[in-house]
């Protein structure tokens, strides 16, 4: 179910965008035909392993590895001590700068283990069984240290350390003694105190959420085969082949040029794939044994070193005028890290108060490494949990001065020429219509039931731009072969092929997209920060439209005519020449079949650094009924309203929202690292790990307004995080909303929730 | 001359607590080169660590970027995503 918004300008002209063909990877998919990471198999493949901790956080004494070299079909078995051992250094890859030593440590640890699943260890041998034996000959000698997971404890005086060389970063005075806190940012504007001084009303509140993990389906999986003369291949699931080159040539000494990465098709990522784990294992192990190394990861190695989400403390205080105006906020933020520096606090801190304009404020980050799995991006990374936070208190807000909450929000709202809290001026931004959306939708006035209630919640998620290449062929029977660098993870190749069909006036069925390995195309930043339809599709109608330039010169010889009197008209060169009137077109197939004698093959790459990715806006509508017996919370109606630019796919789009409103509820209502007393995760498995599945929601609806991006030259801006970032509160404001008490912890789970009622 | 602001703690570690700086250049690279003279640690900081943003756009590949006296320039962390 859903509604388009349109506003101006209107989809003028447009014969491909915005429609809905069937995607390109659909048959693949559902007929079991798609490659993912765990299909791939090389001749003489052997089957890697890892040896992981057991321990949350341990001193490594020894490793002997000798009875398991002695086992018959192993065939390698590498430490840390095969790798070369990094200094800190921080070097652009992904998304942004990784600091190497960390990624090294955290594929294989050396001297520590920092969390319970670290790998100290991996072989690789003949067959699985060879593989599970020889780890279980791997003696490691421990020494067991304290650990800190909660990441309150972890930044107490006292707390176990992770890193002696770990130094705060950010505080006014030079810390004189290492600590787990990595960093500390801050965001201000204004005066506080004045702003809290003009305040008829102050909140204050402290929320928590809980680690969560991405929980894509496909397990993490290569296969690497290492080759001296410089010709290494890798097949991995990834959100960027070029980011898994740079990080394995990095991690093992060896040149990036000598590795060829070949993505497979992804079976999710949410930016849990924006990083490497197995890869640089995989060739190691290759480069051992002379073999090709293939890697899976089991779910229990998913959940247990593979990065959740931070786990966080939150805190916030808003002062307002009695009519709503908010007059300060201080918001403080403690998120868990995992094992090495890099939680996405920093993120969390800028998007905090990014929907509202307020004068005065401070928004204060702390970055904490636990021992827990480093964590990952996840979607919109850190948003969700400062929107949690924020988002509660502002329906607490609403409550208390008994004004409508979205009313509220209108009052609050950034608009066009307001500038954002973490600093530049928004300009052609479509939250407020967002609001109006939400506000005028008849989910708004329906009648609620006993034990039930509505909750409305806004998120933000800045969506980026960056580095994309793209080519497009043309073969000679009039189709066309559209080649990007980023893998497809939510639908990239129907939106690469609809850009590219909308310029060369093609049916959308005769444009093939493909993704390409590093080897084919032009460098891309890694499909992430819901850049790849907006840049890379940039880079794709630049191609495409050189192509066309290219088939109008090819006409103009033809017909001898000034290439200026030649138009591109539906997949023709239509002549203009007065003198010519009456030639009939020159279709794209025709010209493509006389490209041999015209100039040749009709080819057009474009590499190209993206800019004015414009930010998106979310408004979402949850209606819940809680058990009071059983405190279990059924969503009864979900409504999303999503700036989104100009939809390209406006089925793809609605499918974003959805699922990012599905990993919310999740996020909100069940999902959660459980560690024991040793620090030991105890529900790493799908069955525990309670994530939601079809039954467990409504239809979610999709609104989609359109506020184009003047930047994109179909408007496009990214969708895929911003709808993740409102659900937590959105669902919280349900469930205070029909059981009269503020839950500030999650996930709501039934126990907790009765006893909230309990308490009541 | 081009106004520069930074609400960011990392940026004001490099410039004695200031947020913000007025700056003659005429290009954002010469704006990084003549804040890395002022402040010393700065012009490396902000080209590993920030993104920045000219009269509202935020630029991952400002260097080229033209700046009038009347611009305003903020340098704010780089955004990545998931």
């Amino acid at each position: 179910m859903s509604d388009v918004i349109d506003r101006p300008p209107a989809r003028a002209g447009l014969k491909v965008i915005g429609t809905r063909p069937v995607r390109p990877d659909g048959a693949d998919k559902v007929t079991g035909r798609a490659a993912f990471g765990a299909d791939f198999a090389l001749p003489g493949m052997l089957v890697g392993k890892v040896k992981r901790s057991p321990h949350a956080h341990a001193r490594i004494l020894s490793i002997d590895t000798r009875r398991a070299r002695a086992l018959a079909g192993v065939k390698a078995i590498v430490t840390a001590a095969d790798f070369p051992d990094l200094a800190s250094e921080e070097y652009e890859a992904g998304e942004g700068a990784a600091n190497l030593r960390d990624l090294s440590q955290n594929c294989m640890a050396r001297g520590k283990a920092l969390y319970d699943g670290h790998a100290v260890a991996a072989v690789a041998a003949t067959s699985a069984a060879v593989a599970d034996a020889a780890l279980s000959l791997i003696t490691v000698d421990y020494e067991v240290l304290p650990h800190v997971i909660d990441v309150e404890a972890a930044m107490a005086p006292g707390a176990p350390l992770l890193h002696a060389h770990l130094f705060t970063q950010g505080l006014e005075e030079t810390p004189q003694a290492p600590s787990n806190i990595a960093a500390r940012n801050e965001l201000t504007r204004g005066d506080l105190a004045e702003g809290f001084a003009a305040a008829d009303v102050v909140l204050e509140g402290r929320y928590v959420t809980a680690a969560v993990h991405q929980g894509y389906i496909e397990p993490h999986a290569c296969v690497a085969a290492f080759a001296s003369d410089g010709q290494s291949q890798v097949w991995s699931s990834s959100q960027g082949q070029f980011m898994v080159r740079t990080f394995c040539a990095k991690l093992l000494g060896l040149n990036a040029s000598d590795i060829r990465v070949t993505p497979s098709e992804i079976g999710g990522g949410f930016g849990g794939k924006t990083t490497v784990y197995l890869e640089p294992l995989a060739l190691a192990l290759s480069r051992q044994a002379g073999a090709p190394v293939k890697m899976v990861m089991t779910r229990d190695e998913v959940f247990r070193a593979t990065g959740p989400t931070s786990g966080a403390v939150v805190t916030v205080k808003l002062g307002a005028t009695s009519d709503g105006r908010i007059t300060a906020a201080e918001v403080e933020l403690k998120y868990q890290a995992g094992a090495f520096p890099g939680s996405p606090v920093v993120p969390g801190s800028m998007t905090a108060l990014a929907c509202y304009d307020v004068p005065n404020f401070r928004i204060t980050g702390w970055d904490v490494v636990t021992n827990s799995p480093k964590v990952a991006a996840y979607r919109a990374p850190g948003a969700p949990i400062s929107a949690f936070a924020v988002e509660s208190a502002m329906d607490e807000l609403a409550l208390k001065l008994g004004i409508d909450p979205i009313a509220l929000r209108e009052k609050n709202a950034v608009r066009d020429g307001v500038k954002a809290a973490y600093g530049p001026t928004f300009r052609n931004i479509g939250y407020v219509e967002t609001l109006e959306a939400i506000r005028d939708h008849p989910h708004y006035q329906a009648p609620l039931g006993r034990n039930q209630g509505r909750g409305f919640a806004v998120g933000f998620w800045f969506n980026i731009g960056g580095e994309s290449s793209a080519a497009v062929h043309v073969g000679e029977d009039g189709s066309a072969t559209v080649v990007t660098g980023n893998p497809d993870v939510g639908g990239s190749r129907a939106s690469m092929a609809m850009m590219a069909a909308e310029v060369l006036g093609l049916p959308v069925e005769k444009v093939r997209p493909i993704v390409a390995d590093t080897a084919s195309i032009g460098f891309s930043m890694l499909t992430g920060g819901s850049r790849t339809t907006f840049a890379t599709g940039m880079a794709v109608t630049q191609a495409a439209q050189k192509i066309v330039a290219d088939l109008k010169r090819r006409a103009a010889s033809i017909w001898d005519v000034p290439v200026e009197n030649v138009d591109w008209l539906d997949g023709a060169a239509v002549c203009l020449d007065p003198a010519k009137a009456g030639l009939p077109p020159l279709t794209l197939a025709g010209l493509a079949a006389r490209s041999a004698k015209t100039g040749g093959p009709i080819t057009a790459e474009v590499s190209l650094t993206a800019q004015g990715a414009g930010p998106g806006f979310a408004a979402h509508l949850c209606d819940v009924e809680v058990d009071p017996e059983t405190g279990h919370v059924t969503i009864l109606r979900y409504t999303a309203a999503q700036d989104v630019g100009r939809a390209i796919h406006p089925a793809y789009v609605e499918g974003q929202i959805q699922g990012g409103v599905a990993q919310g509820i999740g996020w909100a209502l069940n999902e959660e690292y459980v560690f024991d007393a040793e620090g030991r995760m105890e529900n790493a498995g799908f069955l525990d790990y309670r994530m939601p599945v079809a039954s467990d929601l409504p239809m979610i609806e999709a609104i989609l307004i359109e506020v184009a991006n003047p930047r994109h030259p179909f408007g496009a801006k990214g969708v895929g995080e911003a709808p993740i970032v409102p659900p937590l509160a959105a669902v919280a404001n349900a469930v205070r909303r029909a059981i009269d008490v503020r839950m500030t912890e999650l996930p709501l789970s039934p126990p907790k929730v009765r006893a909230a009622i309990d308490a009541r | 001359m081009p106004h520069v602001v930074t609400a960011c703690s990392t940026c004001r570690q490099f410039t004695d607590g200031l947020a913000e700086f007025d700056v003659e250049a005429d290009t954002v690279r010469r704006m990084i080169q003549a804040l890395d003279r002022r402040f010393p640690g700065l012009g490396d900081h902000i080209d590993r660590r920030m993104a920045i943003a000219v009269d509202g756009e935020i630029f991952q590949d400002a260097g080229a970027v033209a700046l009038t006296p009347a611009s305003e320039v903020y340098l704010i962390p780089r955004i990545g995503g998931g």
